[in-house]
């Protein structure tokens, strides 16, 4: 089923493109900001609650645009609190953000595509293949229409897709989360994960303050590039050069997310690797647990590996932290809620 | 930005509806298998593209659709001969050293796998070409000639003549059970090389026998 969408949504406009709207309408240009704090500071649902802005000008922005704002078709709650939610794209597919409520921080995971290009061995949004990128509205809908927005103090860029595979959608969703008219969010409490889209990652690095994290999975050219088919373009070599040719600051962090497989790349030769590639490079190693996905040929570790890895990477100086698992009752692994929906649309019988 | 190039163009041929293939002069080597970036102005990030000719060649041969909402395609179908384009150099890793190999594409995926059969590559290799039409077959009558009892072509959506009438994925689940030594090169789209993919590993092929190159 598409889902008819006659006029333009308004939600994830930047300030400059209200403003080229609001001229284009004939409206005053403080209307922009008007539209922003409505928009990104207050709860509304529609045009007609922007209550500062004449009836008029409501009706002409109403018979243009629609608000663009909507809530999870879905939701799936984990007995460990974490919560799943299923929205709906403008285009009818379904995308998944995931909340994750801990004792010091709560985060959200939110998908930049619907499906992904990128191929990963390990993922199970690949297995949905691409079915279309999300708007910077979209992105952020995901975060205005969290029911538990107000608790929201982190946010990651780790759903479905691959984010600098949808360069703009991703900086301008970062601009509304960060501009003193949008969220106002400070960039330190968002991270965007990437597999290594190298021009991409230039640009979001030179324009943007937030976090950034690299896929790495494995320190070898070789055994990475049948994990992830990217290493064939773009090399980890090549990515690490990119990041230390980047002035960082202090204040700005780099992380590389490490799902350990059973017996494939946690061995004393990884560590050694790991140590020397990373040589040099401020930043934080997260290992994650691989939760087996169907007809996958990779195994997921048990904890002892992933606790020996973890103590021999910090006796090699890296700093390295464990990620719990959470949400596994409820296919908390990005992909698995909507690619189980797109299933269900797809065989109804 | 990675540094780019001024290059003249030679040759843009729409050689199937919606797709063509760009020919232009070249002064730098590459090996079989390697993308490079085109961009029409050198402010333009440019887009990558997997080379298609062979390693002797005079001319770099760039396959393509036309695809109405891309950033460059549309343009790019409209560039003539001794027209100025810019490139990057030549990169990437998707190279076939091994003496046997499978090589399996879809579409536009065949490019990569077309540079090593015109770089003289293609002894002990298996090529599995599909697409739904047969004109989207690129370089169907070159493949058929020199690889004639290793060049299996797939037609999905339309009887053709001297094709496995089905998907890359129907071909090879008649074929029982491919031979789990030997590397398996993916090129296409995402579905098909996640899909071909979990199909071998079920097939008993070794993960890390099968190598992929997607298109973003």
């Amino acid at each position: 089923m598409q889902i008819k969408q006659q006029k333009e949504a308004l939600f994830g406009k930047t300030l400059p493109q209200l403003e080229e709207i609001v001229k284009a309408l004939g409206m005053p240009r403080f209307t922009a900001t008007q539209i922003a704090d409505w928009m990104y500071k207050k709860e509304i649902t529609s045009i007609d609650e922007m209550s500062n802005i004449s009836k008029a000008h409501r009706n002409l922005l109403a018979e243009k645009f629609d608000p663009g704002i909507s809530d999870a078709v879905k939701v799936q709650t984990s007995i460990d609190g974490t919560k799943k939610y299923l929205y709906r794209s403008l285009a009818g597919k379904f995308i998944e953000a995931a909340y994750i409520p801990e004792r010091n921080r709560n985060t959200l995971c939110v998908s930049s595509q619907v499906g992904c290009k990128m191929g990963c061995l390990f993922c199970m949004t690949g297995k949905q293949g691409f079915q279309g990128q999300l708007s910077a509205g979209e992105i952020v809908n995901q975060i205005r229409s969290l029911p538990e927005r107000n608790e929201l103090t982190n946010i990651v860029y780790m759903g479905m897709g691959e984010p600098f595979d949808n360069l703009e959608g991703v900086m301008q969703s970062l601009e509304v989360l960060t501009a003193e008219w949008g969220f106002g969010m400070s960039p330190r409490r968002i991270t965007v994960s990437t597999i290594g889209i190298i021009p991409a990652m230039k640009v979001f690095l030179e324009q943007s303050k937030c976090h950034l994290a690299v896929s790495l999975h494995s320190p070898f050219e070789d055994e990475r590039r049948k994990l992830m088919p990217i290493e064939n373009v773009y090399s980890l070599p090549e990515v690490l050069k990119t990041i230390r040719e980047f002035s960082m600051g202090k204040q700005r962090r780099i992380s590389f997310e490490y799902i350990v497989f059973k017996g494939l790349n946690h061995s004393p030769k990884h560590v050694k690797e790991m140590a020397r590639i990373l040589n040099g490079i401020r930043c934080r190693i997260n290992l994650l647990y691989f939760h087996p996905i169907p007809d996958t040929p990779l195994e997921a570790p048990d904890e002892e590996i992933i606790r020996e890895f973890k103590n021999a990477l910090e006796s090699k100086g890296l700093t390295t932290t464990i990620r719990k698992s959470r949400g596994q009752d409820i296919y908390a692994a990005c992909g698995m809620l909507s690619t189980k929906e797109l299933q269900k649309k797809e065989k109804p019988n | 930005m990675k540094e780019i190039f001024q290059a003249i163009v030679t040759a843009n041929k729409e050689i199937a509806p919606g797709a063509f293939l760009l020919s232009f002069s070249r002064n730098f080597s590459f090996t079989a298998g390697q993308v490079i970036g085109i961009t029409l102005s050198k402010s333009e990030e440019p887009r990558l593209y997997s080379i298609a000719s062979g390693v002797n060649q005079d001319e770099v041969w760039i396959l393509y659709t036309v695809k109405s909402e891309g950033l460059l395609t549309p343009q790019l179908a409209r560039v003539k001969a001794g027209d100025d384009i810019f490139v990057t150099k030549p990169f990437g890793r998707f190279i076939c050293e091994e003496e046997r190999a499978v090589w399996i594409a879809t579409g536009t995926g065949i490019a990569p796998f077309a540079s090593m059969f015109y770089s003289g590559q293609f002894h002990n290799k298996t090529l599995i070409q599909g697409n739904r039409t047969k004109d989207g077959l690129y370089f169907y009558e070159d493949f058929k000639k020199q690889m004639p009892e290793n060049y299996i072509p797939c037609c999905s959506r339309e009887p053709a003549d001297g094709c496995f009438a089905g998907r890359v994925t129907q071909y090879l689940e008649t074929i029982g059970t491919p031979d789990p030594n030997i590397p398996y090169y993916l090129c296409g789209s995402a579905e098909m090389v996640v899909d071909v993919r979990d199909l071998l590993i079920e097939k008993g092929v070794p993960f890390n026998n099968i190598m992929a190159e997607i298109f973003f």
